[in-house]
């Protein structure tokens, strides 16, 4: 986060030392034509500007990419008239031509081939990767169905691919963004309001009079229209409310940061709930009107007191009592966040219960302030024949979780592990736009599972860690050279957005929509690919919406007028909410029918053992999990990890910042890279803490390599969430190694 | 017109977008910026400050780097903006020495740079990149000459402080406390 001047400044001397060396005396002191040639090009005013939607991250923030008369892209800006960016991007949006400028990126199509003995990739070429990925996909359909190859995936390539895969017939299809993020809160408040909270969360911060962030790092989460929002809450005076171990850059912006003991917030969340209640602090009228369940809540949190709480979360009980009226008095505009990447302890599916039952007592859901009713346009499908059924897929697999309502990752790949009691054997494998070795934590199942495949595609821009397992490699462009699905907002007001090609793709890397016709042509499929360019498909779509390419040419995001009806509650009219009965469910049936606790409950979680700490992981502002590492942008502001370790604890172990240290975890699985220590204030002494998504081991990613620690290899413990499969990673513990484990072992 | 840039400390991230914004702008070489991020953390857990603050720049009244440069390629120019002319700079490093804010940096073809307030920009009534991209809206830009203005409005009713103000430079980047 901190750039040091001090080392920029050395870097430019040694610079400027080697352009004296080749540069002659005139040009150093006499007349400089080049240099005002550059100031010239750098201040350069003919831009044509293309509309786009960023893909740097999964927030979609519409966006005009800017490209100067040689056709070069100078720059990306926000589009004014989006709702998820309000005309600023992040700097990961901002930073979006390092991704396309970025020197390592795949180029052309790769398979693993054998040479003296040793596995090695070869470039090849599209029609000879494609030929062989239609073919080992027939094969496998023909001896073990189409069910038996499964696709993971994020993103905009995904969608493309997973048309492909429903219509060869498999619906074996899952991502990360469910199980390893947040999948358990759109289970929780589904179970309470009848709806996910979904992408981007309906939270009404710009109008909050109190936010109440628990374990969610907005600040450090660039999801960029709630941090613009929460700026303006912050310019309204807004009370700000964080809990979480580690004074993130939201806790210090944070009226109240409360300090919590890691693995505790449900014990807090029922002791704000036995606040709000006994002291009378909650919503009647609402709860009234749209809740069911109420006494037995009231019956299972009197218990909780916050005295209660005070010895488990370390957070005082006048704090505890003084924050749960500081909500009640901003209600019903306060919002506890729901946070987003949840999986943390297995009991998560409950801890986000706990979350939309707080907002429910202060009726938040549905009033200005609080939770708005979100709307988006439907996006008509082009005409494609319809899908076959296939015979099993995600669901099946996931049976065992009975709430999953999209793909377990992880059990997706258990499939394909050599089990005679397997009724759902998972053969092949398509990945695209995810880099899974650094999402899907218990490293040792997922290489296990990947080496039982038969056949492994891996689609990317980048050759991330995941491509070193592919048979098949393939470069897809970036979002600046392409066409996509038109994206389509959930939002206050539905609004379309399109992507538009900036420039021609780079290298000989494809759209992915090419590589999935291509494919589905191959696979006798080509019914299900009625055009010779996606433009086709959003020119038909953009019609049938009443507008038109070309209009969307120029104005990139298209905003419509809400039909749903008003944004929040009518406060002269029942609403029903989609639940069965159409109230709140503060006490779950469901849950009980399932022989799940109907009330949220604590559990106590593990603790780290002597010696170790609890492994914490985060965001940083300038990255995008392990997608931007390399970037030559993204990277140039942060180029490593680094391990914040409280500086009681470096005092024991004898830690100064800056220092190399590796990282062993309690199954004794030991960091491949090392890290540089932090000491610092702003993380407590039982965990430590990194950003997420750094130490690659790919060295064709030359700025990214060996940099830093990847978290998610020390995340070998999972706890699964039995009500829906969320992997829980947070249950993980490290001692910290200052001699290098690897010095005696080569490389 | 005196130009001047506030930064709310109460609502920067310290995401960077201020430094890729600029780089983009101003074809700012990777490996180098004219703005970057400083964290400043106080007291013992767990009671904390934390400030974030984007710095660059100064645009001083009083510029040390401008009375020591010797061929006068550091200069004041309208609006109070500190420029570097880069075909007089002969690259020798006095003003990077002089700056209180280490603001300064030579450029890999030769001469020093330094944050302009983007005023290519200004010229076409565009605010500063950075002030333009920033997700937070933390950062203001205007003229101090004028009362009304939004920059003379929040020195006059919000807490303020200026980058060392012992160096006596008369500094014209405000960060709001």
């Amino acid at each position: 986060m901190t750039t040091s001047r001090r080392k920029f400044i050395k870097i430019s001397a040694l610079g400027l030392g080697a352009v004296a060396a080749s540069t002659t005396a005139i040009n150093m002191f006499g007349s400089n034509s080049y240099i005002d040639e550059l100031v010239k090009k750098n201040v350069s005013k003919k831009f044509k500007r293309t509309a786009t939607y960023c893909e740097v991250c999964f927030w979609k923030c519409a966006a005009w990419t800017y490209t100067n008369e040689d056709g070069e892209i100078k720059k990306i800006i926000g589009n004014e008239d989006d709702s998820h960016c309000y005309g600023r991007l992040c700097p990961r949006g901002t930073g979006g031509v390092g991704m396309y400028n970025d020197e390592d990126r795949l180029k052309t199509p790769l398979i693993r081939t054998i040479v003296n003995g040793e596995q090695t990739f070869r470039k090849a070429s599209w029609d000879e990767a494609l030929d062989l990925i239609a073919s080992k996909f027939k094969g496998i359909k023909e001896t073990h169905g189409a069910e038996a190859i499964a696709l993971l995936k994020h993103g905009a390539p995904g969608s493309h691919f997973e048309h492909l895969f429903k219509a060869f017939g498999s619906d074996t299809i899952a991502e990360p963004a469910y199980a390893q993020c947040r999948g358990p809160r759109e289970t929780g408040f589904k179970l309470t309001f009848g709806s996910w909270v979904g992408s981007p969360e309906p939270t009404d911060i710009r109008d909050t009079k109190c936010l109440v962030l628990i374990g969610s790092h907005i600040g450090e989460n660039m999801h960029n229209s709630q941090v613009q929002e929460m700026s303006e809450a912050i310019d309204n005076g807004a009370t700000i409310i964080t809990v979480d171990p580690r004074l993130s850059t939201a806790a210090s912006k944070s009226k109240f940061w409360l300090a919590i003991k890691p693995a505790t917030d449900i014990a807090l969340m029922l002791s704000w709930m036995n606040v709000l209640i006994e002291e009378g602090l909650y919503d009647k009228e609402y709860i009234n009107k749209y809740a069911t369940g109420f006494d037995e809540l009231k019956k299972h949190v009197s218990q909780f007191t916050p005295e209660w709480a005070y010895g488990i979360t370390t957070i005082k009980p006048e704090v505890i009592r003084e924050t749960a009226r500081a909500m009640a008095h901003a209600a019903p505009s306060v919002i506890i966040h729901p946070g987003r990447h949840v999986a943390w302890y297995g009991d998560d599916s409950q801890r986000a219960r706990a979350m939309a039952i707080l907002n429910a007592l202060l009726g938040s859901w549905g009033r200005r302030g609080g939770f708005y009713f979100k709307e988006s346009i439907k996006v008509p499908e082009y005409p494609s024949p319809t899908y076959p059924e296939p015979k099993w897929g995600w669901k099946e697999i996931g049976e065992k979780y009975p709430l999953a309502e999209m793909g377990i990752t992880t059990e997706v790949m258990k499939c394909t592990l050599p089990d005679k009691d397997n009724k759902y054997p998972v053969k092949a494998l398509m990945v695209a736009g995810t880099n899974i070795t650094k999402s899907i934590p218990n490293k040792k199942l997922l290489e296990d599972s990947i080496d039982a495949l038969d056949f492994m595609v891996v689609v990317d821009t980048m050759p991330m860690d995941v491509t070193g397992y592919a048979d098949v490699v393939l470069p897809e462009c970036t979002y600046l050279e392409r066409y996509d699905d038109i994206r389509s907002a959930t939002n206050r007001e539905p609004s379309i957005a399109v992507r538009i090609p900036a420039v021609e793709p780079k290298y000989d890397s494809k759209p992915a929509w090419w590589m999935a016709k291509q494919i589905g042509e191959r696979l006798g499929l080509g019914d299900y690919f009625n055009y010779d360019d996606f433009k086709e498909v959003i020119e038909w779509q953009l019609k049938e919406m009443g507008t038109s390419l070309e209009e969307m040419e120029k104005i990139g995001v298209k905003n419509y007028p809400r039909k749903s009806g008003p944004m929040y509650l009518n406060e002269d009219e029942t609403y029903h909410f989609p639940t069965d009965n159409g109230k709140i469910h503060l006490y779950s049936q469901e849950l009980a029918n399932l022989g799940f606790d109907p009330l949220p409950n604590y559990t106590k979680h593990p603790e780290p053992p002597q010696g170790f700490y609890r492994l914490n992981y985060g965001r940083a502002p300038m990255h995008t999990f392990s997608r931007t590492v390399n970037n030559p942008n993204l990277n140039d502001l942060k180029k490593e990890n680094d391990l914040w370790v409280n500086p009681k604890v470096a005092r024991i172990i004898g830690l100064k910042s800056g220092q190399e240290v590796w990282l062993k975890n309690q199954d004794e699985i030991i960091s491949t890279f090392s890290i540089k220590v932090r000491v610092t204030e702003r993380v407590r002494w039982d965990s430590v803490y990194m950003v997420h998504g750094f130490g690659h081991q790919n060295k064709k990613l030359t700025r990214a390599n060996g940099k830093g620690i990847n978290d998610t290899e020390l995340i070998t413990k999972v706890f699964t969430d039995p009500i829906m499969g969320g992997t829980g990673m947070r249950g993980n513990f490290v001692a910290i190694l200052t001699e290098n484990p690897y010095k005696n072992t080569e490389i | 017109m005196r130009y001047a840039m506030i930064i709310d400390t109460l609502k920067c991230v310290g995401c960077s977008d201020c430094v890729v914004a600029c780089q983009t702008e101003n074809d700012v070489p990777i490996g180098f910026c004219r703005d970057w991020i400083v964290e400043t953390v106080n007291g013992s857990y767990p009671n904390l400050d934390l400030e974030l603050k984007s710095e660059r720049c100064n645009h001083c009244d009083n510029a040390p780097c401008v009375r020591c440069c010797p061929t006068g390629a550091s200069h004041g120019g309208d609006g109070g903006i500190v420029l570097v002319t880069a075909n007089e700079c002969i690259g020798c490093g006095a003003c990077i020495e002089s700056c209180p804010y280490d603001a300064r940096y030579q450029h890999p073809d030769g001469y020093v740079d330094k944050c302009t307030f983007c005023h290519h920009r200004l010229e076409k009534g565009q605010l500063p990149a950075c002030v333009s991209v920033c997700p937070t809206k933390c950062m203001y830009f205007g003229d101090l000459d004028n009362p009304n203005s939004e920059v003379s409005q929040l020195l006059k009713n919000r807490k303020h402080k200026t980058l060392a103000p012992e160096a006596g430079t008369d500094p014209h980047v405000f960060y709001l406390i």
